[in-house]
């Protein structure tokens, strides 16, 4: 068959089914061929629709980076932000108006580098928001510098001669700083991710997930590590699923085993549950419950 | 639209600039504060930490000031009225989220109570240093409102007015204190909530279907929505067009880096707030603003004694710069005075829109303390015998 006859047999009215949660006006997107960023995002809108979330009631927020263009593309309230400050915009967003679920989607270098401290501290406060981090173990964006996630001994463009850091294991960070559900997944592992996804819809308190993701441009190639069909082979096979493992033994190599799973899944009250415990008790009757957004026609302003 | 009356604490008061300050936002409506400590700012949010759990609201302390100055824009973007507390370290880490706050066009106010710089400076004292960089700290071109009060009193009404122009024009708004005017303590009436006009936020009333996020309307200001009311917006720190999309092209740019700044045209000329006194006739004119100005006073009064003829313009919007009346005043004087403590910088634009029509000399202190008024009077002596 033909290629055009082949285009012929789709139905004019024939839609895939992420399309409802993308910005078709914005596709093609510009993430390159290989890159796992867009199976994230397939993942993602699965998990939308299996929560069957309100979708005019989340939000998602990025940071700066290739996954920082992820809120950009999902057909929700979406914010592109500065680099590294994701989750303090998040933060603002979901105290001013708690009834949303936002989800924070942002890259390694700007979760991690830029944005360490805020991470650390949401995850302390365990402020109810949904954190995706797509690790690609590489600056991408900006052609391939060092991040704190590039494992030893990988080349980047400005370690050229190999990077001697230490790697942060994100997982182990997560939840050492109070994050109340951690888990790590593969762009290999879409079935799991999308599952996860969905769990943390239905969590309350600091969520975050992990997931391993190819930059076949700047991180395989350059390591010599074959394309992103190469490296889907590799998370096959060196991926273990342990879940609840212990996470200090997760980290990441720059060729080892690579240990996924859900590794944490608890309970403890979110910010707004704390603050409003702590106001109560101190303030009584005096205490006013937050009511915070502005209103839209009223004579006087009542909030 | 008036003033909520739970946030307003009508009466007399006696308060300092940075308390006077923060009743100043809850009068306005601000029902959001993140904030992260800083002498000699701090008393704003220490005291809206205190009132606000039982006004209705919430502060939240973040863990470093560019923390707090994004997260101020998620709070509005939720659909609150908010804003953060800083002074000059502070202020310098808030510069990028002050240029997505413009970009974005995301209404709030940073308030700056500004002491002695550069880097750590002079933390416990007072200085007027911050004001080219209120209007030019972050990169590229933008533009801003920046507010100068000279009094506590004046705190309480200014902080009003920022939030009130801040959703008049969607922009940020810099409430440019000093150590002095922060500290002072004075009388403070508070008038009663009916008394206050509210600026309510620029909704809009299209559809989904039809609305474009940042379509400008007649005045270039556009309309705003929430999340979570079914809009399904995107924002943007990138150059975007009117859905709000990310856009390369230098079309697109120029229209809105220019519309960002041309917006704010009518505060240059028409509307510019300032304090006039004796201008008519006069030979010199003293142009100041916040603490300065109060020892401008006594400099003034003691040039009058010995028959000068001196003249007073008090900033009290330093951005947009009133142009045109500094433009007006210097064809008719001899020539213009401007202290500040700094070592010059709204000199700068009193020169320019002087345009060599009068003689511009400036009273430098480079801070610490403010300055003598025989000092400012010396430069009046001098002016007036040009």
């Amino acid at each position: 068959m033909s290629e055009m006859e082949c285009l012929m047999e789709i139905p004019e009215d024939a839609m895939n089914p992420v399309e409802p949660f993308l910005r078709m006006d914005r596709i093609p997107h510009i993430w390159c061929a290989g890159c796992g960023i867009g199976t994230t995002v397939n993942c993602f809108t699965r998990a939308l629709l299996n929560s069957k979330a309100n979708l005019d009631k989340v939000a998602i927020v990025s940071g700066i980076g290739c996954t920082g263009r992820v809120a950009g593309y999902a057909r929700l309230d979406s914010f592109h932000t500065t680099h590294g400050r994701a989750i303090p915009f998040a933060t603002g967003l979901k105290l001013a108006n708690p009834e949303l679920q936002v989800v924070v989607y942002s890259g390694d270098g700007d979760l991690f580098a830029i944005g360490g401290n805020h991470f650390i501290h949401a995850a302390r406060r365990n402020m109810d928001l949904k954190v995706v981090c797509v690790n690609n173990m590489i600056y991408a964006m900006t052609g391939g510098q060092t991040a704190p996630t590039t494992p030893g001994h990988a080349t980047t463009s400005t370690a050229p001669y190999g990077v001697s850091e230490p790697a942060f294991n994100l997982v182990s960070l997560a939840e050492a700083a109070g994050a109340t559900y951690v888990a790590r997944w593969t762009t290999f592992h879409v079935m799991q991710l999308a599952r996860s996804m969905e769990e943390v819809f239905n969590k309350k308190g600091f969520c975050f997930i992990e997931v391993l993701s190819p930059c076949p441009t700047l991180y395989q190639r350059r390591n010599k590590m074959g394309d992103g069909l190469e490296t889907m082979k590799y998370y096959k096979k060196a991926s273990k699923i342990r879940n609840g493992a212990p996470t200090s033994e997760c980290g990441l190599t720059k060729d080892g085993e690579i240990v996924v799973g859900k590794f944490v899944d608890r309970d403890r009250p979110d910010y707004l549950a704390l603050m409003r415990t702590q106001m109560v008790e101190t303030l009584g009757d005096r205490y006013a419950e937050p009511e915070i957004a502005c209103c839209e026609t009223e004579e006087v302003c009542s909030r | 639209m008036h003033a909520d009356p739970k946030g307003v604490l009508t009466g007399v008061h006696f308060l300092d600039g940075d308390h006077a300050c923060c009743e100043g936002t809850l009068a306005a409506g601000a029902r959001f504060s993140a904030g992260y400590p800083i002498t000699p700012s701090t008393e704003v949010v220490e005291r809206f930490a205190l009132r606000i759990p039982t006004v209705g609201g919430i502060f939240i302390q973040m863990e470093d000031e560019l923390a707090a100055s994004i997260a101020i824009q998620g709070a509005v973007w939720g659909g609150a009225k908010a804003f953060t507390v800083t002074s000059g370290p502070g202020y310098s880490l808030m510069m990028e989220h002050i240029g997505y706050a413009a970009m974005t066009e995301t209404p709030c106010v940073f308030v700056n109570v500004q002491r002695g710089g550069p880097s750590t400076g002079l933390p416990t004292l007072p200085a007027q240093a911050d004001m080219m960089q209120a209007r030019w700290g972050s990169h590229g071109d933008y533009g801003i409102i920046a507010l100068c009060p000279n009094s506590p009193q004046e705190c309480f009404n200014l902080t009003i007015t920022a939030f009130n122009l801040a959703e008049e024009f969607r922009v940020p708004v810099m409430m440019m204190l000093d150590e002095c005017v922060g500290h002072m303590t004075e009388k403070v009436t508070i008038p009663a909530a009916e008394k206050i006009e509210i600026t309510p936020r620029r909704f809009t009333k299209q559809p989904a279907s039809e609305y474009r996020p940042f379509k400008p309307t007649e005045d270039l200001v556009p309309e705003m929505v929430q999340a979570g009311d079914g809009y399904r917006f995107h924002v943007t720190g990138l150059t975007h067009d009117e859905r709000g999309y990310p856009s390369m092209n230098v079309e697109v740019q120029d229209s809105l880096v220019r519309r960002l700044q041309e917006k704010l045209k009518p505060l240059a000329n028409g509307r510019a707030l300032f304090e006039a006194e004796d201008l008519e006739g006069a030979e010199v004119v003293v142009v100041s603003y916040g603490i300065t100005s109060r020892v401008a006073q006594r400099a003034l009064q003691m040039a009058r004694e010995r028959g000068i003829r001196a003249g007073k313009f008090r900033l009290i919007q330093a951005w947009p710069f009133p142009e045109q009346h500094i433009r007006d005043l210097a064809a008719r004087v001899n020539a213009f005075v401007v202290p500040e403590l700094n070592l010059g910088q709204m000199v700068h634009e009193v020169e320019r829109a002087a345009g060599g029509q009068a003689k511009v000399i400036p009273v430098s202190h480079a801070g610490g303390g403010v300055h003598q008024p025989e000092a400012i009077l010396k430069a009046i002596v001098e002016a007036a015998a040009l």
